[in-house]
């Protein structure tokens, strides 16, 4: 199940992952091995059986709606790359 | 070529609800950037989420206003995708299986009839932040408090067929979210957006056209005329043999054009993967049926009421039932002197016009129902008359009382508005104007008797500069006797 | 020297032997006599531990000491520690101050253990080697020429060392147990849901659990019995009283029925390996239990069937790690999509780079069917396969890696080789079953490690078998020379 370098770049933009040109190849490599060894899962009968997301197979518990949290936005803020006036700052954004 | 307009809106409606769908942050409205995002709001590493319950019934409940099927099984999806106000770099979400399925509700035309129009689904969702872009110089600023926000998005089929039908479901969905209880209906906060997808194809066509979609549009004028906006659009360079591009665009309600958005989501793959952090949600018919108890009757079922049962106009049953907070209102009054005409006439009149004075809201206003029903009991029982009650009433709005019934009371006896009614009183006050206005009784014996109804105003207008409560039946059947035993 | 047990040292500080600053002293200097050459701290919070001794000896004056008050330990460097960099072995997170506290630390802190600070693992737990750190690899004490194993290379190999005598750990697809057989130590990974997740870094979330590994099962009990529990914070924790693990330690083991799956015997294994493994049940069997074959017709599925979930489970996990609210971010970005790209480009090793493109691919529009949702099928399976074996036997015993450690850069550029090393360990993580790792025997003066499979929330039962295991023979005992 070969990747063309095409396929490593698409998939690395949908993650905003930058793949380096003389990287490229070994992604290629690696990923496409993987892929290989991923791809005995192809080869079983799936008809009828139900998919197992989570181990432990109980409902979701449900959270009483009260406010529990309090506002520590200094203390959250103190390890923040760049803010302003509360704000989280990025690159301008256009919409 | 004649076009045919498809229209399928998506509203997102956030829920009611103190806290957010998976966190223990207080969703209140209006607090100082990021002071009500916890570090599962921020999406710190290691955090967790866990399901509000309230949320959960809210969605249910509105699955059941719109006769939907309610699904026992629910799934929560992650739809990934990388934008500033989404801190997980995925919004948490259904997919496959939405906890609300098919349902409908019913439309009002312009012309009267109703239209039926599907939901296909509704599904719980988590807000987004909100990005400010100006004042931040180069940069734009994020604010998180939003995110996580619970929302329910309704989805409907593409059968809407002109902006006025779009306009109308929207108002409808707006009617009755507020109805609920589980949406403050407060548009210029953005409690509800509106997605709008709009396409043309030729009148007879089955397949649909390409459709655009406008994002975000927030009030009901705007649904029209962005959408009106969009067909004229569309129509221009269909009719000039262009095709239209499938894409994402924005209403600019100064221009009243829709214009394109440099997309955030530029690549769809959101690869779309159930939430291994949530567990599937999973509720019974006896679950079901306790949130079908706590259904209040919804504005269709009122506005007949009104009509068919307490003989209502259709205009004034439409009126009083379109806002929950103002049918409670004006049944507790109602109710309370059980006579629905006279409550609707108030409500509908003077409480409406103070309300629109004031520019309060009718759970701000200074008469509660309350007050307003031992008001109308006063006219009813004669101790008022009208302009007595209008007095009080104003009073009032005007902080002159409490908030109490007794107050009123207090209020009649310091205004003088107590009305005399008693006959012997009355007939005391009538003859002495009579005997007051010779002139007046000289010119009433004069006319001639079949325009002498017109004639007694003169009199009643002197009986009450005598006594200002009196009561108008009483004085002019008192009168009548007593002139015509002249 | 001797290995240093918890239970050892609750029991001389209670007696008063020696005061938990004293001991925490010993172990620091330890630390810096010694970590150099092995690099299983990260951060090392020597102010904050001597303070915690402190106020545990304080506490034991006032009468209110309980068995773990004063007890030093360490946490793995994916547990969110409030006020202390916890970096996952990672750049992008080499500045992360966490702003609050994991749960499993909350309670540890609230038994009164001293914490001496935070272990090198993996890169974002990815991994089977402690290779991948941006803070250097972990060294295995018994050979520094050879990985401690992952991805809780540094939790294993502080305690080998004898730098801690217990630590927290987190295991995906063998991360505890793997590095505790490397290590010659006891790993447990519990029941998924066991333990609240709640602050712990997830890689892949329906599969991690958080553990510890010590040098003995009653350690183990010990600290299990502290982290175990229900926590509302966590939808995925499970609603269970939690027992006394250590109540059933003593317990005989007549009558306990051990199936060995074939699959896990196969012509591939080395021989030395299933020598080690065979001798290690002959010991249970002198114990009074009986020795059964069963199958685990699946076991074929096990590897893709984890790699791709974790990996799914990863790349969405890790779309946070953004440069936006926390941890690194680049230079001068010139947008936002600039901002993202290099952040997460400078910040993430190339083995997390991997998994999170091979999870979006799994995910990505027309794949989802035939890799995201054959991968859960497979699980389906293979969790069924444990619940019919355990209809037959009471624990499941076998291997825990198919070598010894290995040497390092032998394996770190071959994804796929390493994937494999963990075909006997992942299966757990699948079904969400406990598990455990015993030092039973030593190949070319390696250590071996051997696996118990234990049915769903009976950890005491796996306690139980190890702690006995450990009364008739001296693996646990054994430390690496000079240590």
């Amino acid at each position: 199940m070969a990747l063309d370098p095409k396929q490593v770049h698409d998939i690395a933009e949908l993650v905003r992952l930058q793949i380096e040109d003389d990287q490229v190849q070994e992604y290629q490599e690696n990923l496409s091995n993987i892929l290989e060894m991923v791809n005995q899962l192809t080869s079983f009968e799936t008809d009828n059986i139900e998919p197992l997301a989570n181990p432990i197979e109980i409902a979701q518990r449900l959270r009483a709606d009260e406010v529990t949290a309090v506002n520590k936005r200094d203390h959250f803020q103190s390890i923040a790359p760049q803010t302003e006036q509360g704000y989280y700052l990025v690159p301008r954004v256009v919409e | 070529m004649q076009w045919e307009v498809v229209i399928g809106l998506e509203i997102h409606v956030q829920l009611a609800t103190k806290t957010k769908i998976f966190s223990g942050s207080s969703t209140a409205y209006g607090a100082d950037a990021n002071t009500q995002a916890d570090v599962v709001d921020l999406g710190m590493p290691g955090v967790l989420p866990v399901f509000n319950k309230e949320a959960l019934q809210m969605a249910v409940k509105f699955g059941l206003a719109i006769d939907a099927e309610i699904h026992h099984k629910s799934v929560f999806d992650r739809k990934n995708y990388f934008y500033p106000d989404s801190p997980k770099g995925y919004q948490t979400t259904q997919l496959y299986y939405p906890t609300v399925g098919m349902g409908h509700i019913e439309i009002e035309l312009e012309d009267g009839s109703t239209k039926r129009i599907n939901v296909t689904r509704a599904h719980l969702e988590e807000d987004a932040g909100k990005s400010v872009h100006e004042g931040f110089g180069s940069s734009s600023g994020i604010d998180l408090n939003r995110a996580g926000t619970p929302l329910i998005e309704i989805v409907s089929e593409p059968e809407l067929r002109s902006a006025k039908e779009a306009a109308a479901y929207f108002r409808k969905m707006h009617s009755i979210v507020t109805y609920l209880g589980i949406c403050d209906g407060d548009l210029s906060q953005g409690s509800m957006r509106c997605d709008c997808n709009v396409s043309l194809r030729p009148k007879g066509q089955e397949e649909f056209g390409t459709r655009a979609e406008i994002k975000n549009v927030n009030s009901f004028r705007n649904v029209e005329r962005a959408i009106d906006a969009e067909i004229e659009r569309q129509m221009d360079i269909l009719e000039d043999g262009g095709t239209i591009v499938q894409e994402t665009r924005l209403y600019d309600a100064d221009k009243n054009e829709t214009r394109s958005m440099r997309s955030k989501e530029e690549e769809n793959d959101y690869r779309y993967f159930p939430c291994p952090d949530l567990l599937p949600v999973l509720i019974d018919e006896d679950y079901i049926e306790a949130v079908r108890q706590t259904l209040p009757e919804l504005p269709d079922a009122k506005r007949q009421r009104y009509i068919s049962e307490q003989g209502l106009s259709a205009i004034d049953a439409g009126v009083l039932s379109a806002n929950r907070s103002l049918a409670d209102y004006f049944e507790t009054v109602a109710e309370t002197i059980n006579d629905y005409k006279l409550a609707a006439n108030w409500v509908q009149g003077d409480v409406s016009a103070a309300l629109n004075r004031l520019e309060v809201s009718i759970e701000e206003l200074a008469v509660s129902a309350e007050q307003l029903a031992y008001i109308l009991k006063l006219i009813k029982d004669n101790t008022l008359n009208n302009g007595g009650a209008k007095e009080v009433f104003n009073a009032l709005l005007e902080g002159k009382g409490d908030d109490t019934v007794a107050c009123i009371d207090t209020l009649v006896d310091k205004l003088g508005l107590k009305q005399v009614s008693d006959t012997g009183a009355i007939e005391a006050i009538v003859d002495e104007v009579l005997a007051n206005n010779t002139k007046l009784v000289e010119s009433y014996l004069a006319t001639p008797e079949d325009k002498r109804a017109k004639a007694i105003g003169p009199f009643i207008g002197q009986v009450r500069k005598a006594a200002k409560g009196v009561n108008p039946q009483v004085v002019m059947e008192v009168l009548k006797k007593k002139l015509s035993e002249l | 020297m001797s290995n240093i047990t918890i239970a050892e040292i609750s029991k001389n500080l209670a007696s008063g032997k020696y005061s938990s600053v004293e001991i925490t002293q010993d172990f620091l200097q330890r630390i810096k006599q010694n970590d150099k050459a092995i690099n299983s701290f990260i951060t090392v919070t020597e102010e904050q531990a001597l303070a915690q001794a402190k106020a545990a000896d304080e506490q034991r004056q006032n009468g209110n000491a309980s068995v773990l008050t004063g007890v030093p330990i360490a946490h793995k460097d994916n547990y969110c520690t409030d006020g202390v960099l916890t970096s996952c072995g990672s750049k992008m997170l080499s500045n992360f101050v966490a702003p609050y506290n994991a749960t499993v630390v909350e309670k540890f802190n609230e038994a009164g253990t001293v914490s001496l600070g935070k272990l090198n693992m993996d890169e974002f737990a990815m991994g089977s080697s402690s290779e991948s750190s941006f803070y250097g690899a972990v060294s295995n004490p018994w050979d520094t020429n050879r990985v401690a194993g992952g991805s809780s290379g540094g939790s294993a190999a502080a305690v080998a060392a004898n730098l801690i005598p217990g630590a927290t750990a987190s295991d995906t697809g063998g991360s505890i147990r793997q590095p505790a057989a490397f290590c010659g130590l006891t790993g447990i990974k519990p029941t998924y849901g066991r333990v609240s997740r709640w602050g712990i870094v997830a890689y892949a979330s329906s599969l991690d659990q958080a553990g510890v590994i010590t040098h003995t099962a009653e350690d183990a009990a010990l600290m299990l019995n502290v982290m175990s529990g229900f926590d509302e914070k966590d939808s995925t924790s499970m609603q269970l009283e939690v027992p006394d693990f250590t109540a059933d330690l003593n317990n005989g083991l007549a009558g306990l029925t051990i199936g060995l799956p074939k699959e896990y015997f196969s012509a591939d294994l080395d021989p030395a390996m299933q020598q080690a493994v065979s001798d290690a049940v002959k010991e249970y069997e002198k114990l009074g239990a009986k020795v059964k074959e069963i199958s685990l017709p699946h076991s074929h599925l096990v590897i893709p069937s984890y790699y791709l979930i974790s990996a799914a489970e990863c790349s969405a996990n890790m779309s946070r790690m953004d440069g936006v609210r926390f941890g690194y971010r680049c230079d001068n970005p010139t947008d936002i999509h600039d901002l993202y790209v290099r952040s997460r480009s400078e910040g993430l090793g190339s083995e997390v780079k991997r998994r999170i493109m091979i999870g979006a691919y799994a995910l990505s529009a027309g794949y989802y069917d035939a890799y995201y949702k054959k991968a859960q099928q497979a699980r389906r399976l293979i969790k069924n396969d444990f619940v019919n074996a355990f209809k037959e036997v009471d624990i499941i015993a076998g291997p825990v890696t198919p070598t010894t450690a290995f040497n390092k850069n032998e394996k770190n550029h071959d994804p796929v080789a390493m994937a494999l090393g963990d075909v006997f360990t992942v299966a757990l993580n699948l079904a969400g079953l406990p598990g455990m790792s015993i030092n039973c025997g030593q190949i070319n003066n390696l250590p071996v490690g051997l696996q118990l499979i234990g049915n769903y929330f009976e950890e005491a039962r796996l306690l139980n078998a190890a702690h006995q295991f450990q009364q008739v023979t001296d693996w646990h005992l054994k430390s690496p020379a000079g240590l």
